[in-house]
């Protein structure tokens, strides 16, 4: 069969062309063994994940494999074939709204392999914050939990729009970005309870994911304070001369945090390339946007600094003005985004979310401007599945997932031992050496 | 120190009271001079101790304890021209340092207020951003808290920034940073992330420089986990420090004192890096173990002299290391001694000293012949009024009655 390798939409560097050609020729080998019709499917969807291209030097499945695995099973139900040449127009549902700039054009383009990808990703991230409440109410995870369902549009987005290379760093509602960047289901729920398989070793707990390899960079509890270490990130592109940008992500309850409009300053002063997303829930915690903000127009806050507002619900809107952002930042510096969107679950699992809105406001938001039901319509309307196989695409989520928590659950706690790890960088507490590392001076008790 | 060069022929000029034994001014300890490379030596940082008041060894800092603060070296004629090393003040042996590390290391970069162009409010950068450019000695607007953020920020990209706080007091609009993710992203993130940076500023009660510039904060930032801390008392100490902070790959906080910023002293020519961890024994003694550190020190060795001069023989250690403490130097002291004054500048509740005397309570209850007498500021904001700014901190009568009280 002939095999239509399109290079995806989002990837135009030649690098990503030489990993393309690398998996052509990888593919044709793979082809001799696998013959079957399905899995070709997933393979070609591998190679839109410009992520495992990008980083693995040995282009090793293996590696992509761990981290999207879970798509081998969804999309080998698609009994179509993906075209991977025809392109489909997009229009955004709300027009961009510029402060000091000139907005994007509302139409985007992209393929059908994109849209099958967006949908399959926003199902994982769905179904895997569903998860996480259900893990929550049986007390497998404690402390805090801050769920993203209804805010999947604004990850996808970013991630359609930008490489791995670029950092993003948020606050505590980290798990899709995480999920986006690379990360596995085992992972994440590992992390959220308290697992050794969890990220970070499950010494972080929910609010602490973080992703090195990616350039994800956490996962922060306090309020505010990762928008200063994301004018680190850009800084510390710019030292280095890099073409990268760093997106530092904040809800509009911290928007009202003095440390933002020191970064806005300092970011805008030495132009870093940071992108501030501003991720418009318009509630903070119990606080509606219009309680707690004299001015709600978020993206206007950084005054010189230009801004634009996007519907944060649909995923397309988010991905061109992510482009247009990071287009932009490489040029001019800072530049804010307000991605206008909604959580369906209250602040954390320990807030209803329904003392300070109503269940109508809610449901409302889910039939009229949900991102998974929009991707949905837009691949019916451009037929490319059909409702049964969306919908098995769903249940095969549900059961990858299902069997991540399992896995997750079978995973150990940590040893005891692992109370002192890492709290210093070299193992200091137990022994300490001199400068030059040689001589063991003292032994601690 | 700088005495190791010099050799032990000032040995000979001690004129002390009864116990001393010549023996001692071989170097304090057998784990002398470690780990040579080729450029660059780690110094044991003990070594011999002289008489302050006889002993005539070249601009050593103790000499300057009269006044226990900025004064001129009164150098003795024949000091100068012969002596290996060369004579600076602490402020440039910091900059020295600064300066070595980032000529090394290109990651190394400084921001701050008023660090580049104004050349450092207390001139530790100067001459630094006309070398190496404004992106690497970054002047900051006043926002303690994102700037802190920022270099940390870069840190856990692999840059080596040194934060430098004009004061340590504005420090503490940085807390939740340094707190939060300076101390913790290394272990939250479960080992992906190191935070190589340094935090520097002076601290301490200065001149008249009123309640909300005269803080310590090392008491506050003590319980923080993950991070390091260490006080710099002498020209020789603040450039091995400073190089072994920038070295270091965890988060180091580099406590100055605003009064010790024009000691001066004659260092070594060659590279040297200080041990973090590690204790100074700045006078070897057989009655009481006295530990110190930054300005008390010199407070503690004028107090010495008249301790010397009525019979007891003092050991004064500078700790250096305040997170976390050198219990074993600390320990062999006090093994030694049975006795143990602690004097420093922070407040008496909370302070390094508290943690200091539970910390020897619990290791060396035994060897104690005397419970553990501490010397603290008092709990008070710092007066403006010389006289009441001079009772807040612990002067010598104080050091010499409490020794005297102790070795009762």
């Amino acid at each position: 069969m002939d095999l239509n390798i399109q290079i995806p939409s989002n990837c135009l560097s030649t690098t990503k062309l030489v990993m393309t050609i690398k998996a052509i020729t990888k593919l044709m080998i793979i082809r001799q063994f696998t013959l079957h019709f399905n899995k070709l499917h997933f393979l070609i969807y591998r190679l839109q994940k410009p992520n495992n291209l990008l980083r693995s030097t040995t282009f090793s499945m293996a590696l992509s494999r761990r981290s999207s695995g879970i798509l081998l099973n969804s999309t080998s139900l698609l009994h179509r074939h993906l075209s991977t040449t025809t392109t489909i127009t997009v229009e955004t549902n709300l027009p961009f709204t510029g402060h000091n700039c000139e907005p994007p054009s509302t139409s985007i383009t992209t393929t059908p392999t994109e849209l099958m990808k967006f949908f399959t990703d926003m199902a994982i991230m769905r179904r895997m914050e569903i998860a996480a409440d259900s893990l929550y109410k049986s007390k497998l995870i404690r402390g805090f939990c801050h769920l993203y369902d209804g805010q999947e549009a604004v990850s996808i987005g970013m991630e359609a729009a930008i490489t791995k290379n670029d950092c993003i760093i948020t606050a505590y509602r980290d798990h899709c970005l995480y999920i986006g960047r690379g990360g596995t289901l085992l992972e994440s729920f590992g992390e959220l309870m308290g697992r050794k398989a969890g990220c970070s070793n499950g010494k972080g707990g929910s609010m602490h994911f973080y992703k090195k390899d990616a350039c994800f960079y956490g996962g922060h509890g306090i309020v505010g304070a990762q928008v200063p270490l994301g004018c680190g990130l850009a800084f510390a592109q710019k030292y280095r001369k890099e073409e990268y940008v760093t997106f530092a992500m904040y809800g509009d309850g911290a928007a009202n945090q003095g440390q933002i409009f020191e970064a806005l300053n300092m970011a805008a002063l030495w132009d870093l390339p940071a992108v501030f997303v501003c991720e418009n829930n318009h509630y903070g915690m119990g606080t509606a946007e219009w309680k707690s903000a004299k001015s709600p127009a978020y993206y206007k806050r950084g005054d010189y600094v230009p801004g634009l507002k996007v519907d944060g619900m649909d995923a397309f809107a988010v991905k061109q003005a992510c482009k247009f952002a990071k287009e932009h930042v490489l040029k001019n510096g800072p530049i804010i985004l307000e991605m206008d969107t909604y959580r369906y679950h209250g602040h954390s699992m320990s807030d209803p979310g329904s003392t300070y809105r109503t269940r109508d406001e809610i449901s409302g938001i889910r039939q009229e401007r949900d991102p998974i039901e929009r991707i949905r319509k837009l691949i019916l309307a451009n037929d490319l599945a059909t409702e049964k196989e969306l919908k098995d695409i769903e249940k095969q989520v549900r059961k990858d997932v299902d069997e991540a928590v399992a896995q997750a659950k079978e995973s150990p706690m940590p040893d005891e031992s692992e109370l002192f790890t890492n709290v210093y960088r070299k193992g200091f507490g137990v022994e300490s050496y001199g400068a030059d590392k040689k001589e063991l001076r003292t032994t601690l008790p | 120190m700088a005495s190791i060069f010099q050799g032990i022929g000032a040995a000979t000029s001690i004129s002390s009271s009864a116990s001393f034994d010549t023996m001692k001014l071989q170097f304090s300890s057998p784990r002398s001079i470690s780990g040579k490379k080729a450029n660059c030596v780690v110094m044991r940082s003990g070594g011999a101790k002289m008489d302050s008041g006889s002993s005539r060894n070249g601009g050593r800092a103790d000499q300057l304890v009269t006044n226990a603060v900025a004064a001129k070296a009164d150098t003795p004629a024949a000091s100068t021209a012969s002596k290996p090393g060369h004579e600076l003040l602490l402020f440039e042996a910091l900059r020295e340092g600064l300066e070595e590390e980032m000529e090394r290391d290109a990651r190394v970069c400084v921001m701050g207020e008023d660090v580049g162009h104004y050349g450092g409010s207390y001139k530790v950068t100067r001459g630094l951003a006309e070398k190496y450019g404004d992106l690497r000695v970054l002047d900051t607007p006043i926002a303690e808290n994102s700037f802190t953020g920022m270099g940390i920020g870069a840190a856990m990209t692999g840059l080596r920034p040194i934060i430098e706080g004009m004061n340590m007091g504005f420090l503490l609009l940085a807390f939740n940073q340094i707190s939060n993710n300076c101390g913790m992203l290394h272990y939250t993130s479960g080992g992906q992330f190191k935070i190589p940076v340094v935090i520097r500023g002076p601290g301490g009660v200065g001149r008249q420089l009123g309640a909300e510039h005269s803080q310590r904060l090392e008491s506050y930032f003590q319980s923080i986990p993950g991070i390091q801390m260490v006080a710099c008392s002498t020209p020789y100490n603040a450039k091995g420090l400073m190089k072994a902070a920038i070295r270091s790959d965890n988060p180091v906080i580099l406590f100055e004192h605003v009064l010790l910023y024009n000691l001066k002293e004659r260092i070594p020519d060659e590279e040297y890096v200080l041990n973090l961890e590690e204790a100074e024994m700045v006078r070897p003694g057989e009655h009481v173990t006295i530990l110190t550190y930054s300005r008390m020190r010199y407070h503690v060795m004028q107090a010495a002299k008249t301790l010397v001069n009525k019979g007891y023989d003092p050991e004064v250690i500078d700790i250096r290391s305040l997170k976390p403490f050198d219990l074993y130097t600390i320990g062999n002291s006090i093994k030694k001694t049975h006795r143990v004054l602690i004097v420093e500048e922070c407040m008496r509740t909370g302070g390094i000293g508290a943690s200091l005397t539970a910390a020897i309570t619990e290791n060396f209850h035994d060897y104690l012949d005397a419970p553990i007498m501490c010397l603290s500021s008092q709990d008070v904001p710092t007066p403006y009024a010389g006289t009441l700014e001079e009772w807040t901190v612990v002067q010598p009568p104080q050091i010499v009655a409490a020794v005297e009280q102790l070795c009762r």
